[in-house]
């Protein structure tokens, strides 16, 4: 019983953080290769807005979020509007809130990385007859794999260890919202020690692994959003 | 033919130049770091955009913004080196070459990229995987082969040896010399050493605070004394000219420019091969008379056409036509000119004075290819 809603918890967990990379990979990849070529003045705002969750208690985001995808928020008229229905404590609002949670993960190791090629190889490549979208995928991106790699890694990790938004925003839906921070604050709620200690040995051990894993491939300099996030703390 | 009207502004530099090439040889970009030069080359290639500019080659338009054309870099002809060789680290070395040639449809093949790789003595650095072990010297000859493999009607080098060591230097620059020769492209070099660009180019433009200060062929620009030139050390002229005659004997090769023979040592060079010679003004001496009781071999008649000072104060150049007669009038080509430096002592003493016949002492001379 215990056991299958633990499950339950783990298998929509990774499936959340799944969708979650995939669709920031997709997202903040122009993203972050506009923030970091752009010399318009709009980057620094653009920065901070994508580094806000960094110092922002989630349960910010959360509530924000909640206003504007609830029934009286322009997002959740437009949802409703067309047919959608509601977002908050479904699957798919989770999902985009998770997405705005992890947004700097993936983008920052993505303009780091995109950064660090620099202008020459792209401007080598279209002496080379490369289009635009050629010198990208040829040139690019293979040139800031390390940190595609990054970005998916810590997006997902950071996906799996979220709370405070799922919580505001996804409630604690069993199968649908419930994933295993907010499965292991209602052992904690019910006293159920030894089940909550599984799940929190478990994040544990994966968040140790996946960091271990990201400075192995980035052994110079520390990932900014790391640090920050971890002085920051749970609300 | 290349030409170019160029003006850009960036902070306090600005870039004005007109600018008219042949479109064949190898013509220099000179000037000093921060003339300008890598600059006008980033705009010609469309790597920068000069607003309002137009930059037409061989008849093809790149850029001329009063019509609204302006051809993306990557759908233009040319090749590129950069000073810094910039190649893809993620590549090896024969992706690295062929990655331009793959992208050009077959018919627009005309260099073939085992030709690319002859010609900057490569062979033997095509199965490398990476790029990351090669030497400076032989990453920027993989820059140049993947910049010929791409077939450019221009291909434009950016100060391809500045970051070289003086080794790698020597070892690269005669496949740069050989370059033009083998492969007919156009080129424009652009560079601040004052040796490079005698030993490589046809056509010389001078650069200075974003401005074309004066163009011309090699050997003419060389030879002015009106121009800011680098003065000192490196003040010299290049002669065009053609091996005449060996002389097995003593080991000597006879090096013959209008009006004038230099006995030089035999490097070996077939009789008839064309030839350029690199005088400096620092190895020639004036005398009144020949100095048949010397040891210098190349002693040639010549006439003062102009003297100047030079950089250090105790010193003059003074220009020579060799091989004319007194009596000439100034201005008629007939022979080469020699730079020649001098103390202003001696010039003083030997009452040197523009039309004055004088021989020139040639302690040494460069033969070039």
């Amino acid at each position: 019983m215990d056991w299958a809603a633990d499950l339950q918890a783990v298998t929509l967990t990774l499936k959340l953080a799944a969708v979650v990379t995939a669709l920031l990979l997709v997202v903040g990849t122009p993203l972050a290769w506009w923030l970091a070529r752009t010399p318009s003045r709009w980057k620094a705002p653009l920065s901070a807005v994508v580094a806000l969750p960094l110092v922002l208690p989630p349960t910010v985001l959360g509530f924000y979020l909640l206003m504007l995808m609830g029934p009286h928020g322009v997002v959740g008229a437009a949802t409703q509007a067309l047919g959608i229905g509601l977002l908050p404590f479904s699957f798919a609002g989770l999902v985009i809130a998770s997405m705005l949670y992890s947004m700097p993960f993936v983008v920052q190791p993505l303009q780091g990385a995109f950064e660090a090629v620099g202008a020459r190889p792209l401007e080598a490549a279209a002496t080379l007859r490369a289009g635009p979208w050629d010198r990208f995928a040829h040139v690019a991106l293979p040139l800031a794999r390390r940190g595609v790699v990054t970005a998916a890694v810590l997006g997902f990790a950071h996906t799996v260890g979220e709370f405070g938004v799922v919580l505001m925003i996804g409630g604690n839906v069993p199968g649908a919202t419930r994933v295993i921070s907010t499965q292991l604050y209602s052992h904690v709620e019910a006293m159920e020690y030894p089940q909550a200690h599984r799940l929190a040995a478990l994040l544990l051990v994966f968040s140790f692994a996946v960091l271990c894993g990201v400075y192995r491939l980035r052994p110079r300099g520390a990932l900014p959003g790391v640090a920050v996030e971890g002085a920051g703390g749970p609300p | 033919m290349i030409a170019a009207t160029l003006r850009r502004t960036r902070g306090d530099f600005t870039l004005d130049v007109a600018l008219e090439l042949p479109g064949h040889g190898v013509s220099a970009l000179f000037g000093p770091s921060g003339c300008g030069k890598t600059s006008l080359l980033r705009c010609v290639a469309g790597l920068d955009r000069a607003p309002g500019g137009r930059v037409v080659v061989d008849g093809e338009v790149w850029q001329d913004d009063a019509r609204g054309v302006f051809v993306p870099v990557h759908r233009r002809p040319l090749g590129v080196v950069f000073q810094e060789a910039s190649l893809f680290e993620h590549l090896g070395v024969r992706a690295n070459v062929e990655f331009g040639w793959k992208r050009l449809a077959p018919a627009q093949r005309r260099v073939a990229v085992d030709q690319a790789v002859a010609w900057t003595g490569i062979e033997h650095l095509m199965a490398r995987r990476s790029v990351a072990g090669l030497s400076g010297g032989e990453r920027q000859r993989v820059a140049m082969a993947r910049a010929l493999a791409v077939s450019p009607r221009l291909l434009l080098m950016d100060e391809p040896l500045a970051a070289l060591d003086a080794a790698s230097k020597a070892a690269i620059l005669p496949a740069l010399e050989r370059l033009h020769a083998l492969s007919g492209i156009t080129i424009v070099y652009v560079s601040h050493s004052i040796a490079e660009v005698a030993r490589l180019a046809d056509h010389v433009v001078l650069m200075e605070r974003g401005r074309r200060v004066a163009s011309g062929p090699v050997a003419e620009l060389l030879a002015r004394l009106d121009l800011p030139l680098p003065p000192g050390e490196d003040a010299g002229v290049v002669l065009p000219g053609s091996v005449g005659a060996l002389d097995p004997a003593w080991h000597l090769a006879r090096l013959d420019v209008p009006g004038a023979q230099f006995w030089t040592r035999d490097c070996g060079l077939p009789p008839g091969r064309a030839i350029r010679l690199r005088v400096l003004a620092r190895d020639v001496s004036l005398s009144l008379a020949a100095q048949p009781a010397s040891s210098i071999l190349n002693q040639v008649a010549a006439t003062v056409e102009q003297i100047a000072d030079d950089a250090d104060p105790s010193q003059l150049l003074v220009r020579v036509r060799v091989g004319a007669p007194a009596g000439v009038p100034a201005g008629a080509n007939a022979g080469a000119r020699l730079l020649a430096r001098v103390t202003r002592r001696s010039a003083h003493a030997l009452d040197l004075r523009v039309g004055m016949p004088v021989w020139a002492l040639v302690k040494s001379v460069a033969l070039l290819d």
